[in-house]
């Protein structure tokens, strides 16, 4: 190709020629209309990053790596290019950097794409502990310091935990439900093209004037109306991270409902569907929330809205309000993915049905309905209507009976399985451990007046971490080894997980453990000095926090040296029930030579006889081979 | 449910004791039960021992922290039930190597799934009704209340005594008297808090919160503020007093003298707690300056050896880089006119010109110019 070609062609050559045409018609806008304003001056750089930079480029760097095409061929009436297939599979690692319709390279894109952000959220986490080891100032000022736990918490919530749930699905979903891909492949590629540009502009927003975003993720008003440049960042950065949540979320509700195989039914589905179905439900509800909360702060700070000055009749709760609507039910779509994805590995690696299965599915709706009801609860002193608080207390503490069912029913599922206690099952099994407490201090917190005490301190810092890591990352880390020999068509090192495992396990409590008794004792949280009295505990938690960075690398390290010279996987390592794993490792391009057959239930399990599908009409699927048979027997067990 | 009744039944279970792994004993449950129970009391025991709160010195914090006991008390039980079966079931169903065989294919127990429905139900009822009613409680209204404006700022707290005419920069409080904080701010969200009084409550711009309490202990602790507000927001503290009341009775009395005799009336009454120190009247230059540097909460960010302070969140005012009259009513004025290199512009509010009258400015700069070192 000559570079004219290139340079029209869909790829980085056109992502870089949009872009720069996107932020030189961004700045012409702004230029024009000031010169017609005749506002002074007319080359206004805050307005010009923010229209130039941070919403025409980006928007110019999608239409150049070709997200767009086919849309625009097809709405110019031009001959689309419809089933050639050029756009599925990946053959090489240059495949996975352009724009690729495969929903098993999509997933593959997101995993790492989102790993890349959990890093460098890491990084900041890390530099907090060094300033935190010891009060006083000594690495970063006040500032950067507000800007890194801002910033830290945003990629790991918008760029990672979400997204790289919706990364996972998107492999093994359509597998499971014997889809060859999603509904919408195209808008699939969209979905994911669209995240990185959120997390570039969080990281891009230590360069701006005044530094990082630093009113935290929450990004409370008017504080945030109010801050330098940085905050736009993460205003705008927000709205592409959730245009791709949201359309991701279509597109999986869309596949689950109309791409099932055939005798698929709602009740036959593995609970990880279940899970993302609920999931979708909550992303399309609730995301447009958040959207809606920062392009109010966006208008504030930029066209001189008054949302939220409350001297020009502006209403400063309204923000909380509006912000909790989603960031509340956000809790849950970082959570739900993981139930299921602890469901497949408890039922799979343990070799028993899942207890009360339809409980499990009902337990997932009822969280999502509650999820709806609760948002408040993280308004308990912000000096709301008082008497939101008990009601809000109430629903709060209620959806600890749909929780408790899952808890209750994973452990009933591990009584009297053979359990294998491989990686994945023991990355489940500490998220149990560690869930349950983090479900135990969110029902304290739930209790108005223990709220009002520890709401803002270390304990809420302590809760969110059991939650989100104990809770959510360890259910990623699960699934990643879980369904690492099927994405890879590799095994991952068993030693290097355990240890893995039980260096995170142990230094994950070292680190948050504390923090509930700081937190009790009066520590405020977001802040870069403290008290004397908080140095001992503040001393453990950063060298436990370090150690606990550390460990990452083993993962990393497994990861990569795996699936570049591990052992070749067997299609069904585990000797699994569900559709994904009756196929090779890594699937055929289309996922199924013949379309499979659903002839029962997903975790039939030591069930006589017993088959969740068939493949085509005839053929039986792959049954486990016996033991003594030919089929490869599991790593390490 | 559908085909999997099919291939299930009570004969493809079995009941436990035909399961070889768990026949040699005899009662596998009340065995755990036995330790889960035992396990349960050491770790409430352990839990209770340890000493988590700061000292109590309100009358809400020995129902908060009485509160707490009663969740440790119900939550270590149901953490042990778990840990329990978690760590039996790995223990005693383990795979042997090269067991290729299946788990019992129980699909599940009508009877066992309403028991662990219904039992968390009632017990997260029962702590609600519990949790409300200590609400209650603690936000009991008092007779004889005391009213203490608070007003937050970027980044100190300013304390009104509605009546007495008395603003200041140290909240000071008489032992066993019921105090209803008025709190407000001028500026951004901040959270006034007292660890030891346990309470909290934002402070919302065009809002008036409110928090009742009556100090218990003498002694002196710290206002927090608990809402990220800035940049200054970790150094956002400030001293509280509880005292006898006739000590108290004394302070005040000092106080409303050093506001200039009585005659100006900071901090006027109660129908807004928003004054900085807008309307302190009478006094000299020198006097009325060092009045309004402390009621403007100036000391909250910057270091002024004459008035004793030592924020660190602006520049340091006992040497100022630029000591003329102008220069310095530039930045009260517009801060954002000339930034001192290694700070950043747009932490200190840039309203000044509205809060203090033209008179009160020059005061204060006055005091400014007197006060270098």
């Amino acid at each position: 190709m000559t570079f004219t070609q290139r340079l029209f062609a869909p790829g980085w050559y056109r992502a870089a020629l949009g872009t720069a045409l996107g932020f030189g018609f961004g700045t012409a806008i702004v230029v024009l209309v000031r010169a017609a304003y005749g506002w002074d001056p007319i080359v206004n750089w805050d307005s010009i990053v923010t229209v130039g930079a941070l919403i025409a480029a980006p928007l110019g760097y999608l239409v150049g790596i070709g997200c767009f095409d086919y849309w625009f061929r097809w709405a110019s009436g031009a001959p689309t290019i419809p089933e050639d297939h050029s756009g599925h599979g990946a053959y090489s690692w240059k495949d996975y950097f352009r724009v690729n319709t495969d929903h098993k390279v999509i997933g593959i894109q997101y995993i790492v794409t989102t790993m890349f952000f959990f890093i460098a959220g890491g990084l900041m986490a890390m530099l907090m502990r060094a300033e935190l080891a010891q009060p006083g100032t000594q690495f970063v000022d006040a500032n950067t310091f507000n800007g890194l736990f801002s910033v830290h918490a945003s990629l790991m919530i918008f760029l990672f935990i979400i997204p790289v749930f919706a990364g996972i699905a998107n492999y093994v979903l359509p597998l499971m439900i014997g889809a060859p891909d999603m509904a919408f492949p195209r808008l699939n590629a969209l979905s994911f093209w669209m995240l990185p540009i959120g997390g570039v502009m969080m990281l891009c927003s230590y360069f701006a004037e005044g530094g990082a975003f630093a009113t935290g993720w929450t990004a409370y008003a008017p504080l945030s109306t109010e801050t330098p440049m940085g905050q736009q960042f993460f205003t705008l950065g927000v709205q592409f991270a959730g245009a791709s949540s949201i359309a991701t979320a279509l597109n999986f509700l869309v596949t689950i409902i109309t791409m099932r195989a055939p005798g698929m039914t709602f009740w036959r589905m593995p609970l990880l569907v279940w899970a993302n179905f609920t999931t979708s439900l909550l992303v399309v509800i609730a995301t447009p929330f958040i959207a809606g909360s920062q392009f109010m702060v966006l208008l504030d700070r930029t066209l001189g809205t008054q949302f939220f000055s409350a001297a020009d009749g502006g209403d400063v709760l309204m923000y909380q309000h509006v912000f909790w609507f989603y960031s509340h039910p956000a809790v849950y779509i970082m959570m739900l993915p993981g139930f299921g994805i602890i469901s497949e590995v408890i039922s799979t690696h343990a070799r028993k049905p899942i207890f009360g299965y339809r409980m499990m599915a009902f337990s997932l709706v009822a969280i999502v309905i509650l999820g709806f009801t609760v948002w408040a609860h993280h308004m308990f002193v912000s000096g709301m209507q008082t008497w939101l608080r008990v009601p809000m207390m109430i629903t709060t503490m209620l959806i600890a009976v749909p929780t408790g069912i899952k808890i209750f029913s994973w452990l009933a599922t591990l009584w009297r399985g053979v359990i294998h206690l491989r990686t994945p099952l023991l990355f489940a099994l500490g998220f149990i451990t560690m869930f349950t407490l983090g479900g135990i201090s969110g029902i304290m917190l739930a209790v108005v007046p223990f709220d009002i005490y520890v709401s803002d301190t270390y304990f809420i810092v302590a809760h969110i971490h059991y939650v989100l890591f104990g809770g959510s990352v360890f259910t990623i880390f699960a699934g990643l080894y879980h369904w690492f020999p099927k994405m890879t068509g590799r095994m991952y090192d068993e030693t290097l997980g355990r240890i893995h495992f039980w260096l995170s396990f142990i230094f994950f409590n070292l680190t948050f453990g504390p923090m509930h008794f700081v937190g009790i004792d009066g520590m405020p949280r977001r802040v870069a000095d403290y008290a004397e009295q908080f140095a001992t505990w503040n001393a453990i938690i950063s060298i436990s926090a370090f150690i606990f960075g550390l460990s990452f690398l083993i993962f990393l390290y497994n990861m990569i040296a795996s699936w570049r010279h591990g052992p070749a996987a067997p299609g069904n390592p585990w000797r699994a029930n569900s559709i994904e794993w009756q196929v090779s490792s890594p699937p055929p391009v289309f996922n199924f030579d013949q379309v499979p057959t659903v002839v029962g239930g997903p975790y039939e399990y030591g069930v006589p006889g017993a088959v969740h599908a068939v493949m085509g009409e005839t053929k039986p699927a792959a049954v486990p081979a016996p033991a003594g048979g030919g089929g490869a027997p599991p790593p390490n067990e | 449910m559908g085909d999997r009744e099919t291939v299930t039944g009570d004969e493809a279970k079995g009941p436990p004791e035909t399961d070889p792994r768990i026949a040699g004993e005899k009662h596998p449950v009340a065995r755990m039960i036995a330790i889960g129970v035992f396990a349960s009391l050491v770790g409430i025991g352990i839990s209770l021992l340890i000493d988590w709160f700061p000292a109590d010195a309100s009358s809400a914090a020995v129902d908060i922290d009485t509160l707490y006991d009663i969740l440790l008390i119900c939550s270590v039980p149901v953490f042990v039930l778990v840990m329990t079966i978690a760590i039996y079931s790995v223990v005693r169903f383990r795979a042997k190597p090269g067991d290729m065989g299946d788990g019992a294919p129980i699909h599940g127990n009508a009877r066992l799934e309403v028991f662990w429905v219904s039992v968390p139900f009632l017990m997260v009822t029962a702590l609600a009704i519990y949790g409300w009613i200590v609400l209650d409680d603690i936000e009991a209204k008092a007779q004889d209340q005391m009213v203490v404006q608070v007003t937050g700022q970027q980044f100190t707290w300013t304390f009104g005594y509605p009546g007495e005419r008395v603003r200041s920069e140290e909240l000071v409080l008489p032992v066993d008297q019921p105090v209803e904080f008025r709190i407000r701010t001028k500026d951004v969200l901040h959270s006034f808090w007292v660890p030891e009084f346990r309470l909290k409550s934002d402070a919302v711009p065009g809002l008036t919160t409110k928090i009742r309490l009556s100090p218990t202990e003498v002694g002196s602790y710290q206002v927090v503020c608990a809402e990220l507000c800035g940049l200054g927001h970790a150094a956002m503290r400030q001293l509280v007093r509880v005292v006898q009341p006739e000590a108290f009775d004394a302070w005040l009395a000092r106080e409303r003298r050093r506001a200039g005799g009585g005659s100006g009336g900071a901090g006027a009454g109660g129908q807004s707690g928003d004054t900085g120190g807008g309307d302190t009247g009478g006094g000299g230059g020198g006097a009325e300056g060092e009045q309004i540097f402390a009621s403007s909460g100036c000391g909250g960010c910057h270091t002024l050896a004459a008035a004793g302070t030592n924020g660190d969140v602006g520049p340091k005012l006992d040497q100022i880089s630029k000591p003329d009259e102008a220069y310095i009513k530039q930045s009260i004025e517009n801060p954002s006119a000339s930034v001192v290199k290694g700070f950043n512009d747009g932490i200190m509010p840039s309203d000044y010109a509205d809060q203090l009258s033209p008179e009160e400015i020059d005061a204060l700069v006055k005091y400014l110019l007197e006060s270098q070192q």
